[in-house]
């Protein structure tokens, strides 16, 4: 079981750590001061959560591997994110519905793990089920005044989550190893989530006056290393220092 | 965008305190934006958010007559009272 555990507690780091890294890069550039700060904030209780996660893999892994080693000595086909948190900031609204999207799962997601028979993850989930909830609330909030603000905010969100919304299968694959892990009490159950998941995003699509695409052809990948060409340049910069200067210390 | 002033209830049995102010377009959002600029550092468990438009204030140049005459009244502060300890915040 622990491959299996361990291919599932690094998707889950890596899930946070790509996302974190996506909201700090609005660091100096968000539309309002205030903005600013929840960003970078939602960023930081994000990379919390991979630390945490990253510790916990590198200890079901066993090779002595720590959090920087996972984090900063990995290349993208290594990477197991979904492919959703690596997609481009894009303007405000792209952000926002990439934000939503993602929580409205994470959300739902963290609760459930508070069950988990798994000691360790049951502990993260205990903290991170608070972030993730508020992270939920601050996109959905922001959504609905984009949705239902101007004419302009209105074309931009829905453009948003039309170009997001292809994304959005892969939170709820369910292969045969995931599956087992269900099965033994440790990872959330995928349908459940996917029936929250729903009622949240219609909810607040309606809410928002946005029109909910189509379930339609969904991209697949992240969670066996098959990723966009944006990962490798998320990397490139989030580990440039440590692949210039090995062991370099803070 | 209008701009909403702060309270911030520090814990239990305090007041709140007027902490400063955010940009925000409604009640909701200056909620939001007040959590995540002021409550950080673990500030507070409670919040309030205010329209500043609608506070009214003093005029500094009344200054002399609102609050002067109180400056000769030492009698008016309690001062031959001992707060027991257990009393806590006052």
């Amino acid at each position: 079981m622990a491959p299996v555990l361990f291919d599932y507690v690094l998707g889950l780091a890596d899930d946070a750590l790509i996302l974190g890294h996506r909201l700090s890069e609005w660091c100096g550039h968000a539309p309002l001061l205030e903005e600013e700060l929840a960003l970078a904030n939602i960023g930081l209780d994000l990379i919390g959560q991979a630390r945490a996660l990253y510790d916990y893999a590198g200890a079901l892994e066993g090779k002595g591997r720590d959090q920087n080693a996972l984090a900063y000595l990995r290349d993208a086909p290594q990477y197991r994110n979904l492919l959703l948190v690596e997609q481009p900031n894009g303007d405000f609204a792209m952000t926002i519905a990439r934000q939503f999207l993602y929580t409205a799962y994470a959300g739902p997601f963290w609760h459930m793990m508070t069950g988990s028979r798994d000691a360790t993850l049951a502990a993260i989930a205990a903290t991170a089920r608070h972030e993730a909830e508020y992270h939920r609330r601050h996109a959905g909030e922001w959504l609905v005044r984009l949705g239902d603000g101007t004419e302009e905010s209105h074309r931009r969100a829905q453009a948003a989550i039309d170009a997001l919304w292809p994304y959005t299968g892969e939170m709820f694959e369910a292969d045969a190893s995931a599956a087992a892990l269900v099965a033994e009490g440790i990872a959330a159950d995928p349908a459940l989530l996917r029936a929250e998941w729903n009622q949240t995003a219609d909810a607040t699509l309606a809410a928002a006056t946005l029109t909910r695409p189509a379930d339609g052809w969904m991209q697949s990948g992240g969670r066996h290393g098959r990723h966009s060409e944006h990962l490798g340049y998320i990397l490139a910069e989030l580990q440039f220092l440590q692949r210039a200067y090995p062991g370099a210390q803070w | 965008m209008p701009l909403w002033e702060v309270f911030i209830r520090a814990k239990a049995g305090l007041a709140h305190r007027h902490v400063g102010s955010v940009h925000a377009g409604d009640a909701e959002m200056a909620l939001q934006a007040a959590r995540d600029v002021y409550t950080r550092r673990g500030e507070g468990v409670s919040l309030w958010v205010v329209p500043s438009a609608a506070i009214t204030a003093s005029d500094p140049y009344d200054e002399a007559e609102l609050f002067e005459p109180a400056s000769a009244k030492p009698y008016r502060h309690p001062t031959f009272y001992t707060v027991p300890k257990e009393v806590g915040d006052m």
